[in-house]
């Protein structure tokens, strides 16, 4: 009795490999063979697309095309920059007003918190006629500005919501031991509560910005100019003009996939824990 | 009549720490969505650009006039059907890799998870695109694959057809955002108390039976939370399709969502002029539709579902 029990929790262990090897496999062979067949000759990728590339088929043409013709490196830079600045207008921002809304009763606390939460749930982008108008006339439209405006808007309201959950924990004591000594609001909320929500800020700065990173439509919209062009909306276009040389489009997914990769390796112990641990409810 | 009150002296710092986030927030997303919203009931006239109330006429025209009503209606039964795929294939599936990965003692775990849960973080660029190379019949990868597992003649070049565009896009986005449910699903599952799962084990309640009844049901809140964000992503949906079959949606507007059609209808297309006015009667629409999904979640689907403390 005990036996086949064991070996039915065994069998069953199996199955669930086979089918969680199975979905692994699913999620990460299209990312693969992008990568595997960008540093390989045209002639290779159509004849053998599933092959690891030898020292006859190596060829990373390819990738010289996109760095010659695309303007990658700037569009990587747009990119960069925007999603940083972005991230820290949300982080300061967003854990500015958490502190204040979970710290401090005012009249109209609960209602300003309903306020911003409303924009969990609305996507921002149904508000794009709006956005176009206001950009156009405070002359934002191509700026990096516009975009980061737009990403930090968009982020705040689960920040905040994320934030002031954790702000809450934040032992009293210590605040009014700070008050005590004399320190301003402002030193409290800088010296003492921000190091103690890293954590929690690290977890914000992971779901902000992946959105922003991947995000197509606004930069297509509020900046299409070369010179603003996020790498989303590079690679997009790239791809759209030179949709027959396969060496460059496919050099151009391998490269617009290997940072999120380098990132994902870096943090995803941090998403990870995030997710799992009821950030998002 | 004067009440002299003691008063606190104001607080500037609560402004201080409150003020940056409300301007950022309500210039760029509450103000310009309220515009938006009175836009749509704006008309401007093609020949002398003057712009006037039309009450309204935008709605009625885009749900109404054959012209507008037939795409738009047809956008929105498609969003429908893409946010039915994303149910019935990704939460189920979702669930299911949650439960296994929650096994006990079962190892090589954070390896599946990670694996599992990369395509979220890529663009929908690159989503797009290297799932428009696999499936083109001009590189033989996934003919090749269906060969290698005996189905070579269900080969179809499946995104160029009008019958099996909309459902693989469907699927390609469920393959992007497995992950999401699968994490929050794994993580409520971990919330289970061992006490739960013992006394349920001594009422010889286990395995398959124990996951529908117990579990299961313990984890429903959560299963509420993914459907409302499925529902809100995938009605807001665009990237997808415009980089795998561009702004006119193909073939012939079978994938057509909402996301697209207002970003053509406000950017025009080809022959036709962009027409914020109507864009801006599309985006209301899509509001509404978010709006009640949510209110619906929030005042039924969330009432009714009984949180237990875990």
């Amino acid at each position: 009795m005990a036996i086949s029990r064991a070996r039915r929790n065994r069998m069953a262990e199996l199955g669930a490999h086979i089918i969680l090897l199975t979905f692994a496999m699913i999620a990460l062979f299209p990312v693969l063979l992008i990568l595997i067949n960008s540093v390989k000759t045209k002639k290779a990728i159509f004849r053998q697309p599933l092959e690891f590339p030898t020292s006859e088929t190596l060829d990373l043409v390819g990738y010289a095309t996109v760095l010659q013709q695309g303007n990658f490196p700037l569009y990587f830079w747009n990119s960069l920059f925007v999603t940083g600045a972005s991230l820290c207008l949300i982080l300061l921002f967003g854990a500015m007003a958490a502190y204040a809304l979970s710290e401090y009763k005012f009249r109209g606390n609960r209602l300003i918190g309903l306020y911003m939460a409303l924009g969990i749930m609305i996507p921002i982008r149904l508000g794009t006629v709006g956005i176009l108008r206001l950009m156009v006339a405070t002359d934002l439209v191509n700026t990096h500005w516009a975009l980061i405006l737009v990403y930090t808007a968009q982020g705040l309201p689960l920040a905040i919501f994320i934030l002031s959950e954790f702000m809450s924990t934040v032992s009293s004591d210590l605040k009014s031991a700070g008050r005590i000594d004399g320190l301003s609001e402002y030193s409290i909320f800088y010296r003492l509560v921000l190091p103690l929500i890293r954590p929690a800020m690290a977890t914000v700065a992971v779901f902000s910005m992946i959105p922003i990173w991947n995000d197509l439509w606004f930069p297509l919209i509020l900046a299409p100019a070369e010179h603003t062009k996020t790498l989303t909306l590079g690679a997009q276009v790239f791809v759209g003009q030179y949709s027959n040389n396969w060496n460059a489009i496919l050099a151009a997914m391998a490269l617009a996939v290997i940072p999120v990769l380098i990132l994902y390796t870096l943090f995803s112990r941090q998403l990870i824990r995030g997710l799992t641990s009821g950030a998002v409810k | 009549m004067v009440i002299e009150r003691k008063k606190k002296p104001f607080r500037w710092h609560v402004l201080v720490f409150l003020g940056p986030a409300i301007i950022v927030y309500t210039m760029i997303m509450i103000l310009p969505l309220a515009e938006t919203l009175r836009f749509s009931f704006f008309l401007r006239d093609t020949s002398t650009q003057v712009v006037s109330f039309a009450g309204l006429e935008n709605y009625i025209k885009l749900f109404f006039d054959p012209y507008w009503a037939k795409p738009f209606l047809n956008s929105l039964w498609n969003n429908c059907y893409f946010f039915l795929i994303h149910m019935l294939v990704q939460n189920p599936i979702g669930i299911l890799i949650a439960a296994l990965l929650s096994m006990v003692h079962l190892p090589g775990r954070k390896l599946y998870r990670t694996a599992i849960f990369m395509p979220t973080l890529l663009s929908f660029v690159v989503v797009g695109f290297i799932w428009k190379l696999m499936l083109s019949p001009l590189w033989g990868v996934s003919k090749g694959l269906m060969k290698s597992v005996g189905v070579g003649s269900w080969y179809l070049p499946f995104l160029g057809k009008e019958e099996t565009a909309l459902t693989t896009l469907s699927l390609i986005s469920v393959w992007q955002f497995i992950g999401i449910p699968m994490m929050l699903i794994y993580a409520a599952l971990l919330s289970v108390p061992d006490e739960v799962i013992e006394a349920a084990e001594c009422d010889g309640v286990t395995g398959i039976s124990q996951f529908f009844r117990i579990k299961l049901v313990l984890i429903l809140p959560t299963i509420g939370i993914i459907s409302i964000l499925t529902f809100v992503g995938n009605f807001n949906a665009f990237d997808l399709i415009y980089t795998t079959q561009g702004p006119l949606a193909g073939p012939n507007f079978s994938t057509d969502l909402l996301g697209t059609i207002l970003y053509r209808t406000f950017y025009g297309q080809q022959l036709q002029p962009g027409d914020p006015n109507m864009g801006a009667a599309i985006a209301t629409v899509m509001f509404f539709i978010i709006l009640t999904g949510v209110a619906i979640y929030l005042f039924f689907i969330q009432r009714k579902l009984t949180r237990y403390e875990m």
